[in-house]
């Protein structure tokens, strides 16, 4: 019966559960990009990574029976395009924009042509850690089984605002994103650097993937994927390239993401498809009024070809 | 950024000295055909090997394609049908390239102009089709023109990178697409598929005579060649690569950059929703989901292919063109996936954009420029 008093409080609860549960993705690209990205690269090819990472996860996931090493596989897939992309933006007069959307293009290609026979069959799925268990109201309980890979993306981001601060290997990565020439000069090689930084960010953005086909949604199909990857990437351009800011936004990200599905739960079922684009208008929203045509952006590394 | 593309294709037309040899003359621009062609065969020669990793032999792939793209009449009229949008949204990022933007919502104009174009019919029902038709294609080219003038103009006016604004507002028009023929423009009749009401048989712009291809391939046509008119044989063209080049030169000269930038992104965006009209009122007669089968995304390779030029653009959109066209009959006699086009296109783009670092370097010595 606590179903019936809850009413219109299923809304916020379920925005809250979905800010957790449709946030870990956004968290995973997002952290993974930021580290592309001060490297001094931008890699647009994280939705193709996405895909390839959700599918590669649920095939794994289904020969082996280990969803942990689904989500492995979506890892090393992940870091695999992460070194075709930072492969062939090494050479000469490659455009890394340009480069991105083409391996967006053959992400998603390559994962339904290898998705195809994966549609049919389940595989098994990541656990979950039961967070609800004091109370017992459904809804609740619901909103708080939490994905662990969620709680590993939550340590992840103040680490890596530790590791870009004050370590060795932080330093070099903002080097090579601030001034190549600097980097160079200190006896590193840029390319290296920004290949090392763009397979670590592929490796997360195939994890963030792997939560979509083995946790939530929790199935394989070709529509798993919406610009999810995309909008991550447009994320860490107004979270200043500061994974603690990544992981608020990728937060409110889930929760927008969450509202549509919310509201049809209750009943509000006209705009549905409206709602669905929230997180997209809300990224383009809050990039007007962030960005700003008279200055570069505060924090943006200097060598982004997107901020020069 | 393509500004270097935009540059070096202007260089290629100046470059040769009047005394060199035929090398000499046109080593430039034999890069600009020879270094594509041997992207698209590196591209078909990896996917080829991928295939026979998939079971299946390349021969049998290679002929069935290019029996699937070209070896019929039949064949070729399907390749010419669906090059027609290909050619209108490869515009949609060529002409902004010339400013040195990378456009790649072409996907939205289109649904944006099926969009504006259907409800243009659907207000106008009962008006002589010839009216009809002329108001599909108004309310089309203004309708992805805007669309993609959103994006110019938050470049222009607040920084807001222009690459991913148009592809966030890929998945907006998606959004508003749904909502609308889900909701308000529904049709009761369309039961399994939403679909707004039809436009009526009369207002169908029909095919070529003697032909299955529509006039859309003409629009195509007109399209690509009025846009290379304009920007390599008109001041507005010229000033718009210039601004390309170089920003800063074009403001010391007066250029108004902010204008070049909205005109050509509404240029940009109406081509794509010309395309959107063209596959309602030749293809599906109807606005659903159905119009967002790609066109918009393949467009982005076409003009990246073609380097961005609106003539070369017309040859590429054909061959990818022929290439989608070729999925159907790679799905029913060698098994493949309907995902292997995408594939194929996906391998293409990464060769074309790595071959980018051939240019200058293949021993074709260059003209003093």
């Amino acid at each position: 019966m606590a179903d019936a008093s809850l009413g219109l409080w299923t809304v916020p609860l379920a925005v809250f559960g979905g800010a957790i549960r449709v946030s870990t993705p956004f968290l995973f690209v997002s952290l993974g990009e930021c580290i592309t990205e001060r490297s001094g690269r931008i890699n647009l090819g994280l939705e193709g990574t996405l895909v390839m990472g959700a599918m590669s996860a649920y095939g794994i996931s289904y020969l082996s029976g280990s969803p942990w090493l689904g989500v492995l596989a979506a890892g090393i897939t992940g870091a695999l395009f992460g070194a075709l992309h930072a492969g062939i933006c090494s050479l000469p007069r490659v455009n890394d924009i340009a480069v991105g959307i083409a391996l967006m293009l053959l992400g998603t290609g390559l994962a339904f042509f290898l998705g195809k026979p994966l549609i049919e069959p389940t595989a098994a799925r990541l656990p979950a850690i039961d967070f609800g268990w004091w109370s017992d109201i459904p809804q609740v309980r619901a909103a708080l089984r939490i994905n662990v890979l969620f709680l590993i993306g939550v340590a992840i981001a103040p680490l890596l605002y530790w590791a870009f601060r004050s370590t060795r290997w932080g330093l070099l990565i903002r080097t090579a994103g601030e001034s190549a020439d600097a980097a160079r000069a200190m006896g590193h090689s840029v390319l290296l650097i920004r290949l090392r930084a763009t397979m670590v960010g592929g490796f997360l953005a195939g994890i963030g993937g792997s939560f979509l086909s083995l946790f939530y949604p929790g199935s394989w199909n070709e529509g798993l994927s919406s610009g999810q990857g995309i909008t991550a990437v447009a994320l860490v351009i107004f979270a200043r390239w500061d994974p603690m800011l990544c992981l608020w936004a990728s937060l409110a990200f889930g929760g927008a993401a969450a509202l549509g599905p919310a509201l049809q739960s209750v009943g509000i079922t006209s705009g549905y498809h409206l709602f669905n684009a929230a997180p997209y208008i809300l990224t383009l929203a809050i990039m007007i009024i962030t960005c700003s045509p008279k200055r570069t952006l505060t924090g943006a590394p200097a060598e982004l070809s997107i901020t020069r | 950024m393509t500004t270097e593309a935009a540059e070096s294709v202007g260089a290629a037309g100046v470059a040769p000295a009047a005394d060199a040899g035929f090398v000499q003359r046109y080593g430039a621009s034999i890069e600009y055909i020879l270094i594509p062609a041997a992207a698209l065969i590196g591209a078909l020669a990896v996917f080829g090997g991928f295939i026979a990793l998939y079971g299946k032999n390349p021969l049998d792939l290679y002929f069935y394609m290019y029996y699937g793209a070209f070896g019929t009449a039949f064949s070729w009229q399907n390749t010419l049908t669906r090059a027609a949008p290909l050619i209108l949204t490869a515009l949609c990022t060529a002409l902004p390239a010339q400013l040195g933007m990378v456009i790649i919502g072409g996907e939205g104009a289109l649904l944006i102009g099926a969009l504006s174009a259907t409800s243009a019919a659907l207000a106008l029902q009962g008006a002589a089709p010839i009216v009809v038709q002329i108001a599909m294609v108004i309310a089309g080219m203004i309708g992805g023109g805007l669309w993609i003038t959103l994006s110019g103009g938050l470049r222009q006016y607040r920084g807001v990178n222009e690459t991913i604004s148009s592809l966030l507002l890929v998945y907006i028009a998606l959004a508003i697409l749904n909502h609308l023929v889900e909701g308000p423009m529904r049709d009761p009749a369309s039961l399994n598929k939403p679909s707004t009401r039809e436009i009526g048989a009369a207002n169908m712009i029909g095919s070529i005579p003697g032909t299955d291809v529509h006039w859309g391939l003409v629009f195509g046509l007109v399209a690509a060649v009025a846009a290379y008119i304009l920007i390599y044989h008109t001041t507005f063209g010229f000033a718009a690569r210039v601004a390309g080049g170089n920003i800063r030169a074009a403001k010391i000269v007066g250029l108004s950059v902010g204008k070049l930038i909205l005109t050509v992104c509404f240029l940009a965006g109406s081509c794509a929703g010309l395309a959107g009209m063209i596959e309602v009122a030749a293809v599906q007669g109807r606005t659903n989901a159905n119009l967002a089968a790609g066109y918009g995304f393949t467009g982005i390779l076409v003009a990246f292919l073609a380097r961005q030029n609106p003539l070369a653009i017309i040859p590429v959109a054909i061959l990818l063109g022929g290439i989608s066209a070729s999925g159907g009959l790679l799905q029913r006699r060698l098994g493949l996936p309907d995902a292997s086009v995408l594939v194929l296109q996906g391998i293409i783009f990464v060769f074309v954009l790595a071959s980018d670092a051939l240019y200058g370097r293949i021993g074709f010595p260059r003209g003093k420029s």
